[in-house]
C-alpha cells in the first residue's frame, strides 16, 4: 500500500480512537454544557467536531504531495476515518439496548449529541461521517495557507474560543462595569455571544497578522534604537505596571477568582519549593506533601485557640517563621536515611515520608496532641493590628478611596482599623508576598554557585563528586531549602481555611507538584507559575473538569512528554538551545530553494 | 617533601574473587608525563578510580603529595590536588560549556547560600571571578566562544577538551587523563598531544595518562608503565617498553616476539 495512503489511515484512525473515548468517557457530554458560542456551539461540539479539523489539518501538512486536490482529498480521507469509530458506537447502541449498563457515559445525550438531534440513528451517523468528512477537508484546506497566514489565523481562534470557554471570568471582571444590557449584548449564560464572537476573532486576526508582517519587527527595532536611559525607563514603567496590576487584581476579580489565583499561589509555593529538590539538584522527592504538613501543623499547634497546642496562642507572624524552620528540620532529617539512595530508589523512600505523615496525623496515638481525624480548628487567619495597621491604614485608605471609584481596590483595613486576611482577595496580598519572596530566593540560588552544584549533582552526581563537590551537603541542603517552601505554603493555607484535617495532606498533593514541574519546564522558575496555572487554574476555573482532573493530568503528562519534553516554558538554557535548533531547520529549506 | 607526587606500595584492590589490581608499586615523580598501557581489563581505569576515591583499595599504600589517599572522599582528593577525565566523556550535559567548568573550579570556591541570598558584594565577586577563569579556560583549550552551548552539543573532540578544561579548573598538581584520544582523527590526536606537552611545560601539572594511541605514548611520554592482569608487567622509557619481549607478548600473544624478530631480520 501507498506510504502516505497509510499515514492518512493511521492518523484518521487514531484521531477516531481519541474521539471514542472521549465520548464513551464521558467528557464530550460533560463539556456539552458550556457555550463556547452562546447558543451556537459548546465546548463538547468543538471537542468532537475539532477532531476532523485537527486529523484533516495533520495528515495534509505532512503530505510531500503539495497539490491542492492531493491535500484535500488526504485531510477528507482522514476526517471521513476519524468518524468512524463513533459511527460503530452509534450503530452498536441499536443492537445492544443494555448499553448503558456496561458503558454508562452513553447516555441518550450523547447519542443525539453524535447524531446531531436526528430521531433515526443511522441516518444521523450517516450525517456525522459527512460532517466528519467535510471537517477533515477544512482542516486539509488550511494547511494549504502560506503560514504566515496560518500562524495569526490559529492562534487569535484559539484567543477567541479562549474567551468563549473563559466567559466566567470575563463577566466576573466586567459586570461591575458595564451595564447589563451591555453584557447581555456580548455574553450569554455561557459563552460569547455570536456577533462578539467573530468580531472579537477578526479584531485579533488583524493584530495578530499585523504583528507578523512588521509589526513585531518594528517593535525591536524601536526597542533597540532607545538610549540606554530611555531603555531603563521603559523597563521601569513596565515593571510599575505590572506591579499595579498585581496589585488591584483581586478587585478585579472578584472574590471567586480571587480563591482560585490564591489555589494557584499555593502551588506557586510548593512548586517552587520543590523545583529546587527536582528541577535543580535532581532529587526526585515524591513526598513533598510531609514540608506542607509539617507547615499547617505548626501554624494550627501554635496560633489556634482550640486547645491544641500553645494554651497562648501566638499571632501568625510570629508562627511563621517557626512553621518554616520546622519544615526545613523536617526536611533536613528525612534527607539523612536517603542520601545514599538515586533515583528510583528516592522517590520510593519519600514517596513513604509521605504516606508516613498522613498516617501520623490520623493515628489515634497522637490524637490527644494534634486532634486525629478531627483535625484542628479555630485558628484565626493572619492579621495586622495596632501601630503598623495603622500606619498602612494611613497609606492605603487614601488608595483605596480614589480606586473606589473605579470599582477597584488593594488591601483594605476594616472598621476597626485592622487589617484581616480573612476573605480570598485580602489573602491574595499573603500569597503574592510569600510567592515574590519564594521566586526571589530561587531566583537568586539558581544563579548562584549553590544552584550549580545541584545542578551538576542532578546531571551526575558521582563526576561532581570528583569536581571536588560535597555531593552529602550539597543533597542534604537542597532538601532543607526545597522544604522551606512547602512549610510557607502550609502555615499560609492553615490560616486560610480556619481548620486542618489529614484529608487535606494526601498524596495527591505531592503528585500535582511534581506534574506542574514537569508540565511548566523542569528547572524552569517561570515554568513553575505557568505550570501552576494550567494544572491548579484551569480545571478550578471549568468545573466540568472536576471529574476528569486526574485523567487530564495524565493526559497532559504523557502529551507534554511526547510533543514538548522541555515544558511549556522551559528553562532558559534550554529555550536557547530550542531557539537554536529551530533557526537551524528553518534555514535548510532556504538554501535548498537557492 | 619528596619529589615523587605518587607513590603506590603492593596496592591491591579486589571486585569478589577477581585481582584488578595486584600488589602495584608505582612511582610518579613531580613534573612528569607519564602512561599506563595495557590491554583491555588490565586495571588501568580501576587505578585511577582508586586514587580519585571513586573506590577504596584493599591493601598497600596510596599517597599522593606524601598524604595518604586511603579513606578520603572524592571531593577531599580533588581540593587536594588530582583531577581527571573520564574514559567515556563525562561532561554534565544540560549545563553549558562554561558552567561545566564553573564547576570544576569548586575547590577554590568559598560563598555559601546564604551570602548568594543576601546578594553580598564578595560573591557577586567571586561569581565574576570565576567566569573570568572559565573563560580563560576556554581560550586556553580552544574553545573560545562556544561557553554558552551545552555541553552534551559539542562535537566529540571539543567535549574531550571540555573534560580537560573543566578538570584544570581545580588547578590539580596531578592530572590523570583517561584515554585523551579516543575516538580523534591523526590530526585531533596530534593536537592533543601537543596540548597535553603544554600542559605539563606551561601549567607544571604532572600528567598520568592511560592511553591506547602508541604516537601518543611513545611522542610524549617519560615513562611507561605496562599492565596485565592487575599486575605491573614493565616499566620504562618508551623504546624500552616497545621493544620489551614480555610487553609484545601481553598485546600480541604468544610466539609474537618471534615472528616479529625473524620479520625485522628479513628487512
Amino acid at each position: 500500500m501507498n506510504e502516505q495512503l497509510r499515514k492518512t489511515i493511521n492518523m484518521g484512525l487514531i484521531v477516531g480512537g481519541i474521539a471514542l473515548s472521549l465520548s464513551m468517557i464521558g467528557i464530550i457530554d460533560a463539556f456539552n454544557q458550556r457555550f463556547v458560542i452562546t447558543d451556537l456551539l459548546t465546548l463538547g461540539q468543538l471537542l468532537l467536531f475539532g477532531m476532523p479539523l485537527v486529523a484533516g489539518l495533520l495528515v495534509s501538512s505532512k503530505l510531500t504531495d503539495s497539490s491542492l486536490g492531493g491535500k484535500l482529498l488526504h485531510g477528507g480521507l482522514a476526517g471521513l476515518l476519524s468518524s468512524v469509530p463513533t459511527f460503530l458506537l452509534l450503530l452498536l447502541t441499536l443492537f445492544w439496548e443494555s448499553i448503558r449498563d456496561s458503558f454508562i457515559n452513553v447516555k441518550p445525550d450523547l447519542i443525539s449529541l453524535l447524531t446531531l438531534n436526528n430521531e433515526n440513528i443511522v441516518v444521523g451517523g450517516f450525517l456525522l461521517v459527512l460532517i466528519f468528512g467535510v471537517l477533515g477537508i477544512v482542516g486539509g484546506g488550511f494547511a494549504l495557507l502560506p503560514s504566515r497566514f496560518r500562524r495569526p489565523i490559529s492562534t487569535s481562534l484559539a484567543w477567541t474560543i479562549g474567551s468563549g470557554v473563559m466567559s466566567d471570568i470575563l463577566i466576573g471582571i466586567l459586570r461591575p462595569r458595564l451595564s447589563s444590557a451591555t453584557l447581555r449584548k456580548l455574553f450569554g449564560s455561557t459563552g460569547l455571544q455570536p456577533v462578539p464572537f467573530v468580531v472579537l476573532f477578526v479584531l485579533l486576526t488583524a493584530v495578530f497578522l499585523w504583528w507578523q508582517q512588521g509589526g513585531q519587527e518594528r517593535y525591536h527595532s524601536v526597542r533597540q534604537n532607545l538610549t540606554p536611559k530611555q531603555q531603563k525607563n521603559s523597563r521601569r514603567v513596565s515593571i510599575s505596571l505590572l506591579v499595579i496590576f498585581l496589585l488591584i487584581l483581586p478587585s478585579l476579580l472578584g472574590v471567586y477568582l480571587s480563591e482560585i489565583v490564591n489555589e494557584v499561589g499555593r502551588f506557586i509555593l510548593m512548586g517552587l519549593g520543590l523545583n529546587i529538590a527536582i528541577g535543580l539538584a535532581g532529587l526526585l522527592d515524591l513526598g513533598y506533601v510531609t514540608n506542607f504538613a509539617v507547615g499547617a501543623y505548626i501554624m494550627a499547634l501554635l496560633t489556634s485557640n482550640s486547645g491544641f497546642g500553645l494554651s497562648e496562642p501566638v499571632s501568625f507572624w510570629l508562627a511563621v517563621p517557626v512553621c518554616i524552620v520546622a519544615a526545613m528540620f523536617t526536611g533536613f532529617f528525612l534527607a539523612l536515611p536517603v542520601l545514599k539512595m538515586r533515583g528510583d530508589y528516592l522517590a520510593i523512600a519519600t514517596l513513604g515520608f509521605g504516606e508516613i505523615i498522613r498516617v501520623l496525623a490520623r493515628s489515634d496515638a497522637l490524637k490527644p496532641f494534634i486532634g486525629g481525624a478531627q483535625g484542628i480548628l479555630q485558628i484565626p487567619p493572619a492579621q495586622i493590628n495596632g501601630f503598623v495597621a495603622q500606619l498602612l491604614g494611613y497609606v492605603l485608605n487614601p488608595i483605596n478611596n480614589f480606586l473606589g471609584r473605579f470599582d477597584l481596590g488593594i488591601l483594605a483595613t476594616n472598621d476597626a482599623g485592622e487589617i484581616v486576611f480573612g476573605n480570598p482577595p485580602q489573602l491574595y496580598y499573603l500569597f503574592i508576598l510569600a510567592s515574590l519572596l519564594m521566586l526571589f530566593i530561587s531566583r537568586r540560588l539558581n544563579n548562584s554557585r549553590t544552584g550549580r552544584r545541584w545542578m551538576a549533582i542532578r546531571e551526575d552526581e558521582d563526576v561532581a563528586a570528583a569536581m571536588g563537590i560535597n555531593t552529602t551537603n550539597a543533597k542534604v541542603l537542597a532538601f532543607t531549602l526545597s522544604a522551606a517552601s512547602g512549610g510557607l505554603a502550609g502555615a499560609i493555607f492553615a490560616a486560610k481555611l480556619g481548620s486542618i484535617f489529614p484529608t487535606s495532606f494526601e498524596l495527591l498533593i505531592s503528585i500535582n507538584v511534581l506534574s506542574l514541574i514537569i508540565v511548566g519546564g523542569l528547572g524552569s522558575i517561570p515554568g513553575v507559575i505557568v505550570g501552576a496555572f494550567f494544572l491548579v487554574g484551569i480545571p478550578q476555573l471549568l468545573t466540568e473538569f472536576a471529574e476528569f482532573r486526574l485523567l487530564l493530568y495524565g493526559i497532559a503528562l504523557i502529551v507534554m512528554m511526547l510533543v514538548r519534553p522541555e515544558g511549556l516554558w522551559p528553562s532558559e538554557v534550554h529555550r536557547r538551545e530550542i531557539n537554536r535548533d529551530g533557526e537551524d531547520e528553518t534555514a535548510v529549506p532556504v538554501t535548498a530553494k537557492t | 617533601m619528596n619529589d615523587n607526587i605518587l607513590e603506590a606500595e603492593k596496592v591491591v584492590k579486589r571486585f569478589g574473587g577477581l585481582l584488578a589490581t595486584d600488589h602495584f608499586d608505582y612511582v610518579l615523580p613531580r613534573g612528569m608525563i607519564a602512561s599506563i598501557i595495557g590491554p583491555n581489563g588490565a586495571g588501568k581505569t580501576t587505578f585511577f578510580n582508586c586514587l580519585t576515591g571513586f573506590y577504596q583499595i584493599d591493601e598497600g599504600r596510596l599517597d599522593f603529595n606524601g598524604e595518604s589517599v586511603i579513606g578520603r572522599e572524592s571531593y577531599e582528593l580533588t581540593q587536594m590536588g588530582i583531577s581527571r577525565t573520564f574514559q567515556n566523556i563525562r561532561l554534565f550535559n544540560n549545563m553549558t560549556v562554561l558552567e561545566n567548568i564553573m564547576v570544576g573550579q569548586e575547590p577554590h570556591l568559598k560563598s555559601t547560600w546564604i551570602g548568594a541570598l543576601l546578594g553580598l558584594p564578595s560573591v557577586r565577586r567571586e561569581e565574576e571571578e570565576t567566569e573570568r577563569r572559565a573563560q580563560e579556560l576556554l581560550e586556553f583549550v580552544g574553545l573560545k566562544g562556544m561557553g554558552d552551548s551545552l555541553a552534551k552539543n559539542l562535537p566529540y573532540g571539543d567535549q574531550r577538551r571540555l573534560e580537560i578544561a573543566r578538570a584544570l579548573g581545580a588547578r590539580p598538581k596531578l592530572l590523570l587523563l583517561d584515554e585523551p584520544t579516543a575516538g580523534m582523527n591523526p590530526r585531533e590526536t596530534a593536537e592533543t598531544t601537543a596540548f597535553i606537552k603544554r600542559l605539563r611545560d606551561e601549567l607544571d601539572i604532572t600528567v598520568l595518562m592511560i592511553e591506547h594511541d602508541m604516537r601518543v605514548v611513545m611522542g610524549i611520554s617519560e615513562k611507561v608503565t605496562v599492565l596485565d592482569y592487575g599486575r605491573k608487567i614493565a616499566e620504562g622509557l618508551p623504546h624500552e617498553i616497545q621493544s620489551d619481549p614480555v610487553v609484545i607478548e601481553a598485546y600480541l600473544g604468544k610466539g609474537a616476539t618471534a615472528s616479529l624478530t625473524a620479520k625485522k631480520a628479513q628487512a
